[in-house]
């Protein structure tokens, strides 16, 4: 390529998206006068086909050896350029994008500004393209395995796509059985299926799949690498129970004489402190909790280990540092439901029979602690329930997002309340949101089963009567939006919609994992349309309700998206890796090693022989903070030279 | 006419220049004064990148990256506070106000942050007046 620069300029309109705020014309005819601008031209949609010949043409015909378009975001379509400049012949990296739709037509109302502002981007982009060399793109073979984080529908779902295309499969639960949030739901909206029924064959198939390993009660400890060579340590926390010699038969959870809540039954039933979540749990396979049994705590006990025949109760067994090594990550981290607590108002731990969805879903759950009997507290059965929509979500206090699924379940949760306890049901709401298939019909055939709908926001949840009809019930007081008057309902239970919200530990995945967060707290997708499963980090997929709160049918669509999206990076067989990485000048380079201090990937090393630091372009990830350390100026940031930044800062205040 | 300045801003590739271009998506609206630059990393950013701009004809210079702690390359954007702060003295021994140059953090969802600190440092400058006789 040594040769003279000759640059082509393309400037896009994009419509009227571009050219209705940016004079392209002008912007054009600029650029012509510029130093090594070969041809300018612009066209009304640089990345259509015709747009994308027009480019090919003109390196073919003009010589051109660098090319700028100015166009959309470089997310958007750099790629798509970078590949026409390779299709000709021409190095992809000898190609700059000028970002003047997202932060020029779309942002700036004043056309003059507007086009003044895409020129400077539009100067600076051919200033720096003056200065870009080629690049090598080195490709890598790419491990075939996958890790999975999260044993909910989201990590089956994505684990069973990949397993069966006989793929191996790492999963990582972090409790002592998968099955997630969905396994504690009774049915399932709007087609009233047994959500177990639907869920367990699944698991089981998880459980004894040959290309799924489970690694459940285990948490990801330490992740290296990037994409198609990551490096995963896995935490395998002491079940204090051998998993090869247990054969479940449950004498342990018989005899063991300490009860504690249960987690899985949302604190509404106990669970012995050597316990299964749950009859179906996958692997079915006990584990001790360490925080209640009583031999951990006081030294005596031991009553598992006497009476388990298979002699599987190992009270000295360890945690277990596992490394695997994969290609690429899907989270499925789920969700966490919120408490209610804070909004005192409303009663939660305060009154008795105040309830949230996931209590009550445990309640009506046949596999409950009352057997699928709806009863209050002592045990009567309630003649009325209210069910209050949007508790921690709709709400700015708390969460400003709708949690998608409230309106359902809460229908859901009526119908099941008429056909077990056939007692009156008052919906709280403040918009009935019934979007999906067949929603719209069961809110109808709901309306039809005789529940009042009340359109407003409860302000109190209260035991204090006024009348004699509320004396012993907790009242609910609300103002109804379409009556415009303040009503007060006694009812026998009040169950309170509450938010789905982020995992507490939510900030600290991402940062084990290096992807972002958006406002709400979820994971961030690559794209909110064209990429909603992949991150910003090349190889790491999300699914399910951790990138943001969703129902079953969105969930298993995502995971089986993001499954094949891992189907595809493992058919390719490779990787590219970064091409734009740092390189050390030896020549100039004193040794000083402020480079390989402060490298955050340990990719600079000192040779101890020729008293020079080297780096390991595998490792280095082209951050350039070394770049800019570098006292004697010897670093080069590919890609990202001082030279062409110089260039591009002249460009830009022309 | 009025003063328009006109400003710098080196913005990360991972959380800053995405959530600028989500102020773009979204089509909120913000000074033209503000000239984009993208950059790796906060930390990529020399301080004679700030130098060179304020001297070529940039009257302020916007730093931004990835919040604390949420840094792509895991600490890059701390870097950048250390190099700022021995920066700010040398802008001080140039003479130069430190309100300047400012180093934020934008997150790839924060759009309306990112214009908010647009308007800000926009509005500061028209204030304090063209750099004028410094190098």
């Amino acid at each position: 390529m040594g040769s003279e620069p000759r640059i082509g300029v393309y400037v896009c309109h994009c419509g009227s998206n571009i050219a209705g705020t940016v004079d392209v014309e002008e912007v054009t005819e600029f650029a012509r006068g510029l130093d090594a601008v070969v041809i300018a031209r612009n066209y009304v949609f640089m990345c259509s086909d015709p747009g994308q010949e027009v480019i090919r043409n003109d390196i073919r015909d003009f010589g051109l050896n660098r090319v700028v378009v100015a166009a959309c975001s470089p997310t958007m379509h750099e790629l798509t350029f970078c590949r026409v400049l390779e299709e000709a012949g021409v190095n992809p990296y000898l190609f700059e994008m000028a970002n003047i739709r997202e932060q020029c037509s779309w942002v700036t109302e004043d056309k003059q500004m507007a086009t003044e502002k895409a020129r400077a981007l539009v100067g600076a982009a051919i200033k720096r393209v003056y200065y870009h060399q080629p690049l090598e793109t080195r490709r890598v073979p790419f491990n075939p395995n996958t890790l999975i984080i999260g044993g909910g529908i989201a990590g089956i779902q994505a684990a069973l796509e990949i397993a069966n295309s006989e793929h191996k499969v790492y999963l990582v639960e972090r409790s002592p059985s998968i099955g997630g949030h969905m396994i504690q739901l009774d049915k399932t909206f709007p087609t009233l299926d047994c959500s177990a029924c639907i869920l367990t064959p699944k698991m089981a198939d998880v459980g004894s799949h040959p290309y799924i390993e489970l690694m459940s009660y285990s948490e990801v400890e330490e992740v290296a690498g990037y994409i198609g060579n990551f490096k995963v340590k896995i935490r395998e926390k002491a079940r204090y129970v051998d998993v090869d010699k247990c054969n479940s038969c449950g004498v342990c959870q018989e005899k063991c004489p300490w009860k504690v809540d249960s987690e899985f039954d949302a604190g509404m039933g106990k669970r012995k402190a050597i316990y299964t979540p749950f009859p179906q749990a996958v692997p079915n396979i006990p584990v001790i909790d360490r925080e209640h049994c009583v031999y951990f705590l006081k030294g005596t006990c031991r009553a598992c280990e006497e009476f388990c025949e298979a002699k599987a109760i190992d009270f000295e067994q360890e945690d277990k540092l596992v490394e695997v090594e994969v290609g690429s990550i899907i989270l499925a981290t789920g969700f966490d439901v919120f408490d209610p607590t804070p909004i005192y108002e409303y009663g939660y731990k305060q009154l008795d029979n105040v309830v949230t969805s996931l209590e009550f879903e445990r309640l009506v759950n046949a596999a409950g602690p009352t057997g699928g009997n709806i009863v209050l507290k002592d045990g009567s059965t309630p003649q009325s329930i209210a069910i209050i929509h949007c508790v921690g979500s709709r709400d700015k206090n708390y969460h400003e997002y709708c949690s998608r699924v409230c309106c359902m379940y809460a229908l859901k949760f009526a119908h099941l309340i008429k056909e077990k306890a056939n007692a009156d049901v008052y919906q709280y709401y403040i918009d009935m949101r019934c979007f999906g298939k067949g929603y719209e019909e069961f809110y109808e055939r709901l309306a039809d089963e005789g529940v009042n709908f009340i359109r407003g926001k409860v302000g109190e949840v209260t035991n204090q009567a006024l009348s004699e009809e509320e004396k012993g019930k907790l009242v609910v007081v609300a103002e109804d939006t379409l009556l415009g008057s303040i009503i007060r309902v006694p009812v026998d239970i009040v169950i309170l919609c509450v938010a789905m919200e982020p995992q507490p530990d939510v900030g600290a995945v991402a940062r084990l994992f290096n992807i972002s967060r958006s406002a709400d707290g979820f994971f961030l997708e690559k794209h909110p349309k064209l990429d909603p499963v992949a991150t910003t980090t090349d190889g790491i997929f999300v699914a399910g309700c951790c990138q943001g709160p969703k129902d079953i049918p969105d969930t298993v669509a995502q995971a089986s998206a993001a499954a094949a999206r891992v189907l595809a990076l493992i058919s390719t067989g490779e990787v590219e890796v970064e091409a734009a990485t740092a390189v050390i000048d030896e020549r100039i380079c004193s040794g000083c090693q402020l480079c390989s201090v402060i490298c955050p990937y340990t990719a600079i090393t000192f040779d101890e022989k020729e008293r020079v630091c080297r780096v390991n372009e595998a490792l280095c990830k082209g951050c350039g903070a070394c770049v800019a350390a570098c006292p004697s100026m010897a670093i080069i940031g590919k890609h990202f030279t001082t030279e062409q930044i110089m260039a591009e800062i002249e460009g830009i205040l022309i | 006419m009025s003063f328009e300045p006109k400003i710098v801003a080196f913005l990360c590739e991972w959380c800053s220049y995405r959530g600028a271009d989500l102020a773009g998506t979204a089509r909120m609206k913000y000074p033209a004064n503000v000239r984009p630059i993208k950059v790796k990393c906060s930390s990529r950013v020399e301080p004679t990148f700030i130098l060179k701009a304020l001297q070529t004809g940039a009257s302020g210079v916007l730093v931004l990256g990835c919040h604390p702690g949420d840094c792509h390359y895991t600490n890059g954007n701390y870097k950048a506070i250390r190099r700022m702060a021995i920066l700010n003295k040398l802008l001080e021994q140039l003479g130069i106000e430190k309100e300047r140059v400012r180093l934020d953090w934008v997150s790839a969802s924060e759009g309306n942050k990112f214009v908010s600190i647009v308007n800000d440092i926009t509005a500061k400058i028209k204030e304090l007046g063209p750099l004028t006789k410094v190098f």
